[in-house]
């Protein structure tokens, strides 16, 4: 078994290390990370079949001791049970499908290899962040996928705009790990052990379940809460919950395979995935999870309203992560934590199939991100659209689609958190509601603007337009395949049907689906759709094919009624100058100041050169002294004696 | 490989030493570097053998030598070295031969002086780690500084000799107040030997007073804030090779200072004044960490850096007796893994920082400037160059899978257990570091070509890529696999914690 793991994580750090570091062709580069990941993935799928299907106990094993200090060994090793397994398939297939993509995207770019290393990279950081059984190791691939968005988002490194998008990225998510950092070492000092097994066993047993710290003066807190609070910065750095979401939008200056792969699919769910499966700490702590439905509703509702003002196309589908992202916080935040990664799998698929989608358009219309410029494109590019429109149903919860399945479940759970009466679930519970019709509006205003209604692009751009080749259309029709199935595929085994077993761990007050009673899948589409949720998505998207198709002409007026509510969307709320007023400038001018006062004013001018021109001083006067008079000297010994005789006398 | 009584540290001290000598006698440039190369070559490989044949096992000196040197007064050549100095010795011995291939084409002018001043420097060095008299120790201690002062005078940029008297009499003052300590303890212990030397006992006031003095000589070379600022300058004006030195191995013996003096000699004064020792180091970590972001100049840049780096090995020295007083027992683990952290963070910022300084040094050797504003869009024109330089600038933004993690997240995680809030300060450092090491990166590294000089950039030769290649590896093996740099550290880390568990007052 090891060796299988060992191979599937080295894999794609093999295929990445030979096209990044030797000067191989386009075809060996390509060649030898697809092979690599789609190994990846076939070992995974063979991983997932053992673990899960074949009912054998969770794998948990050393590879190797990465350090021991403190009587503390700190390990490299894996943990694979049915929630890292699952979560290895859907990252190694997305993967897969976004490699073979990039033969068409990247088709033309000098940094071909170059990219294919960093995806690879990209696939090994995210395996060894999955299949960590330590939360050294989780770290370790918390950092390194980081490193490669990093990398990545400034792929195009001579664009102004990207070196400024990544380095953004890098530090907001910086300070979502330092909250990490902290949770971890609360973790270390107060569990005294980094091992998962080892701390969730002790958490299992109520350790340090009543345990209070005093951070602040006066004010006790529960050490779980605190430890979970501190945790969960990380997963807000990563997964761009409120406030730290700044990062995701500007991450679309990266090329768009990867914001399918990483800013959509895999690495922001990384938040998700760590909540959950850190769930019996989070289980221990009632305040820490509203905490966290609060800042999952803010993002699913804030962040889609958005994304009706948005005219890039990515930044729509950003947004709409997003807000998606969002949903999956209120999952954890109810304590449904299956439904979160339910609905992180469907989305994997069905968000990556829309961002390589949009990337299909982008490519057929010369680049343009514009939705402004574009219009009837379903004429011209009849698979993309097509899979587009797989993925938008999806996206909004159409009944029998993939979404469908899991937004119901976790509207479902934020309403079940409601009535038990836990703190933020009513405001959550709201925010994902009218979320649901916010986000039919906007996925089918791009849909429309996009492939329906006028042809507003230029002649030249109209000439060329056609349908991309197969290497860019095949994954889409390969993603679009799960996007309308897996979700009453797994369903039943995802929440009703204890998939996760011991590797998710709600207390028995908190159960939503466990004790919920199936009825198979037709029953619940039957019952999803008598619901409001499937109401206001219907209505949503009848409300962009008004606005949108039927009188164009309308959204310019609304937007000019309510100026105020447009302006503020445009800006974002005004986070990104608020921030960079306060932060970037404010370190600046913290900098310069301690600098110049500090360093250059106080030490060097006051101390060091204040001691010497102190000792310049002292020798001036001492100088005087020597005035080279015999006289002079005679006087002073003679003075000396007296002094000297005196003391003697007088003692 | 060498018999029990081999002398083999003499050698790593003597055979650079007279080496230089000769390379100064054999004097041609062309000479020169190639008998400097081997000399420090077989300087490395000879101390190869102190950690294959280090015994993890004890905490006892090994590879002692000991001879009576001046009878009158007791003195003795005394050498040894144990779990702290190895690791600093193997560092000294790579580092040498890394600036040596460094300076190969570069230095033009009275190359075999440079090249000596560099073995003979290391040899010095290598006396620093392993003499066990305090007198000899304090006779390395002193002349070490003549080689260093030398480089920067002689090789150095156009305000060299504000610089080294800035050096010179910083590190001179500080260390004269060390010299009547020693005389002190000499006199209470009759001896000079230092391990005479932690089996005092000592009243309350002198202990005081010997932490002091000996505080002020090694926060100038650390060195902790307020006594930073000649760094900088030092820096600045230092050849390339000379900053790597600086920065690699003569900050280290401040940090080195503290474990061997200050820590087990005067455990009580320790205990009693950490708090000052703890708030200069947060204080560096995040003071100079602001005032590294707003540098315009790359080499003040990473000197800023290293003083806010070496903080955390200060902060992991010191914060033992906080962790005691906290979790209300002699706990024993959180103090090993925060003495552990700070050895770990000095051996990496010994790389890490080396590298950053050889990386300006590339740029400075092809455009003659060091100030960020000049450049712009280097990876365009030197790529392989970019790749070393952003991995480094990574490692010193503390990413895992690199040494720069390692030391970083030690010391963290322990002084949690002192306090949430001396965490929480240290923790910084991971938004800080990252700020003002990737913004430089951005600045210098990314954009598009910015002017006609960086246009005309050629990549890293194969002398460059050997260097920074080796440098690489170092970072990355210990950041994938520390253990074995932790393993030969353990028990001299148990013993300074006996020490220090302890009280000493008489």
């Amino acid at each position: 078994m090891q060796n299988i793991l060992l191979a599937i994580v080295l894999a794609p750090l093999f295929g990445a290390i030979i096209a990044g570091l030797f000067p191989v062709s386009r075809c060996v580069a390509h060649s030898v990370t697809i092979v690599g990941v789609g190994l990846s993935f076939v070992l995974s799928l063979y991983v997932f079949k053992y673990i899960v299907m074949g009912g054998h106990e969770p794998y948990n094993q050393t590879v190797y001791i990465w350090l021991s200090s403190g009587g503390l060994n700190i390990q490299v090793g894996f943990l694979i049970d049915s929630l890292s397994a699952l979560m290895m398939v859907v990252v190694t297939f997305v993967s897969w499908m976004v490699h073979i993509y990039t033969i068409g995207y990247m088709h033309d770019d000098p940094g071909y290899q170059r990219f294919f290393s960093y995806i690879s990279l990209f696939t090994f950081s995210m395996l060894m962040l999955v299949m960590a059984n330590n939360f050294m190791q989780l770290f370790f691939g918390w950092e390194a996928v980081g490193l490669v968005s990093y990398l990545l988002i400034g792929f195009w490194y001579t664009r102004e705009s990207a070196i400024f998008a990544n380095l953004k990225a890098f530090l907001v998510n910086r300070v979502g790990d330092f909250g990490f950092l902290l949770g971890i070492a609360g973790v270390l000092m107060y569990f005294g052990s980094l091992d998962y097994a080892q701390v969730f066993d002790l958490a299992h047993q109520g350790h340090q379940q009543n345990t209070l710290v005093e951070i602040i003066p006066g004010y006790q807190w529960s050490i779980i809460t605190v430890i979970c609070l501190l945790l969960f910065m990380g997963a807000m750095g990563k997964s761009a919950q409120f406030p730290l979401h700044v990062w995701l939008p500007d991450s679309m200056e990266g090329p768009t395979p990867i914001s399918a792969l990483i800013h959509a699919a895999t690495m922001v769910t990384a938040g998700i995935f760590m909540v959950a499966r850190m769930s019996p700490l989070y289980e221990m702590s009632e305040t820490a999870l509203s905490v966290i439905l609060v800042i999952g509703a803010i993002t699913a509702f804030f962040m889609g309203l958005l994304g009706l003002v948005q005219n890039d196309i990515k930044r729509v589908v950003a947004y709409s992560t997003l807000s998606q992202l969002g949903y999956m916080t209120v999952a954890l935040g109810a304590s449904a934590y299956a439904a979160g990664m339910f609905h992180l799998m469907t989305h994997a698929f069905f968000k990556a199939l829309l961002f390589l989608g949009a990337g299909s358009v982008i490519i057929a219309m010369h680049h343009d991100q514009d939705i402004r410029n574009m219009g009837g494109l379903k004429k011209y590019m009849p698979i993309t659209y097509w899979t587009a429109l797989i993925g938008s149903l999806a996206l909004i919860g159409f009944p029998g689609f993939a979404g469908f399945f899991s937004k119901d479940a976790i509207i479902e759970a934020a309403h079940h958190a409601y009535q038990a009466g836990r703190g933020g679930a009513g405001f959550a519970y709201y925010s994902v509601l009218i979320g649901v019709f916010i986000t039919a509006l906007y996925s089918f205003r791009m849909f429309f603007l996009v492939f329906h209604g006028k042809e507003r692009m230029d002649e030249h751009t109209r000439k060329h337009l056609h349908e991309t080749p197969a290497v860019i259309t095949l994954p889409l029709i390969l993603l679009a395949i799960p996007s309308v199935f897996i979700g009453w595929l797994t369903i039943k085994p995802l929440l009703f049907n204890d998939f996760f077993g011991n590797a998710i761990w709600v207390t028995e007050a908190h159960q939503i689906f466990e004790a919920a009673e199936y009825h198979g899948v037709l029953a619940f589409i039957e019952h999803g759709m008598m619901q409001l949720p499937f109401w206001l998505a219907m209505a949503g998207l009848a409300t962009a094919y008004f606005l949108y198709l039927v009188k164009p002409e309308l959204p310019s007026v609304i937007a000019q009624r309510f100026q105020i509510v447009y302006r503020i969307l445009v800006n974002k709320y005004g986070f990104d100058e608020f921030y960079q007023a306060i932060f970037a400038g404010g370190t600046r001018d913290i900098g310069n100041n301690l600098w110049k006062t500090g360093d250059l004013k106080l030490i060097d001018g006051m101390m060091v050169n204040g001691t010497a021109a102190v000792v310049g001083f002292l020798s001036s006067v001492v100088r005087h002294l020597q005035t080279g008079y015999l006289y002079h000297y005679a006087f002073t010994m003679m003075l000396g004696l007296a002094v000297l005789l005196g003391v003697f006398v007088l003692n | 490989m060498f018999g029990e009584s081999f002398p083999l540290l003499s050698l790593l001290i003597w055979l650079p030493i007279l080496g230089g000598i000769w390379v100064i006698i054999a004097g041609t440039n062309d000479q020169a570097r190639p008998i400097a190369l081997i000399i420090s070559l077989v300087t490395f490989l000879l101390s190869l053998p102190l950690y294959l044949e280090f015994d993890i096992t004890t905490a006892t000196m090994q590879f002692s030598e000991q001879f009576s040197w001046i009878p009158t007064f007791g003195i003795y050549y005394h050498l040894g070295i144990d779990g702290f100095s190895m690791p600093l010795i193997l560092l000294t011995t790579f580092m040498t031969v890394l600036v040596i291939i460094a300076g190969w084409e570069v230095i033009q002018y009275k190359v075999a002086q440079y090249m000596a001043a560099f073995l003979i420097m290391e040899g010095l060095m290598v006396g620093v780690f392993s003499a066990l008299d305090a007198m000899l120790f304090y006779v390395f201690w002193e002349a070490m500084l003549v080689p260093m002062f030398i480089i920067i005078g002689v090789w150095g940029g156009s305000r060299r000799i504000y610089a080294t008297m800035k050096f010179f009499l910083y590190t001179f003052l500080g260390s004269v107040l060390m010299l009547i300590s020693l005389l002190y303890l000499h006199y209470q212990a009759q001896s000079f030997a230092i391990l005479d030397f932690h089996a005092l006992r000592i009243p309350m006031t002198a202990q005081i007073l010997i932490f002091l003095s000996f505080l002020v000589a090694f926060a100038v070379k650390v060195p902790m804030w307020p006594v930073h600022t000649w760094l900088p300058d030092a820096h600045v004006e230092a050849p390339t090779g000379g900053s790597v030195i600086l920065a690699a191995i003569m900050l280290k013996m401040g940090g080195y200072g503290f474990l061997r003096f200050s820590l087990p000699i005067t455990p009580d004064a320790s205990r009693e004044l950490d708090w000052l020792i703890i708030g200069l180091s947060l204080i560096a970590i995040l003071y100079i960490a602001f005032v590294a972001i707003v540098q315009q100049d790359m080499k003040k840049l990473i000197a800023y850096s290293s003083i806010s780096h070496m903080g955390f090995a200060t902060l992991g020295f010191f914060i033992a007796f906080r962790i005691f007083d906290h979790t209300g027992s002699m706990d024993m683990n959180g103090g090993a893994m925060a003495i552990e952290g700070g050895m770990v963070q000095m051996i990496s910022h010994g790389f890490i920082s080396g590298a950053l300084f050889l990386c300006v040094g590339v740029l400075y050797d092809r455009l003659h400037s060091r100030q960020i504003a000049d450049y712009g869009g280097v990876v365009n024109t030197m790529p392989r160059f970019a790749m070393y330089a952003v991995l480094f600038a990574m490692a010193n933004s503390g990413l895992p899978a690199t040494s720069g993690f390692v030391g970083e997240f030690l010391v963290i995680i322990s002084s949690f257990k002192a306090s949430f809030w001396i965490a929480f300060f240290a923790a910084t450092i991971l938004i800080l570091g990252a700020a003002y090491t990737l913004w430089m990166v951005k600045r210098v590294i990314f954009g598009s070509v910015a002017n006609e000089g960086v246009a005309a950039l050629k990549d890293i030769n194969l002398r460059e890529t050997v260097v920074l290649a080796s440098l690489a590896v170092a970072v990355l093996f210990f950041g994938l696999y520390p253990a074995p740099m932790l393993d030969v550290m353990h028990q001299s880390v148990q013993n300074l914690l006996q020490h220090i568990a302890q009280s000493k007052v008489l």
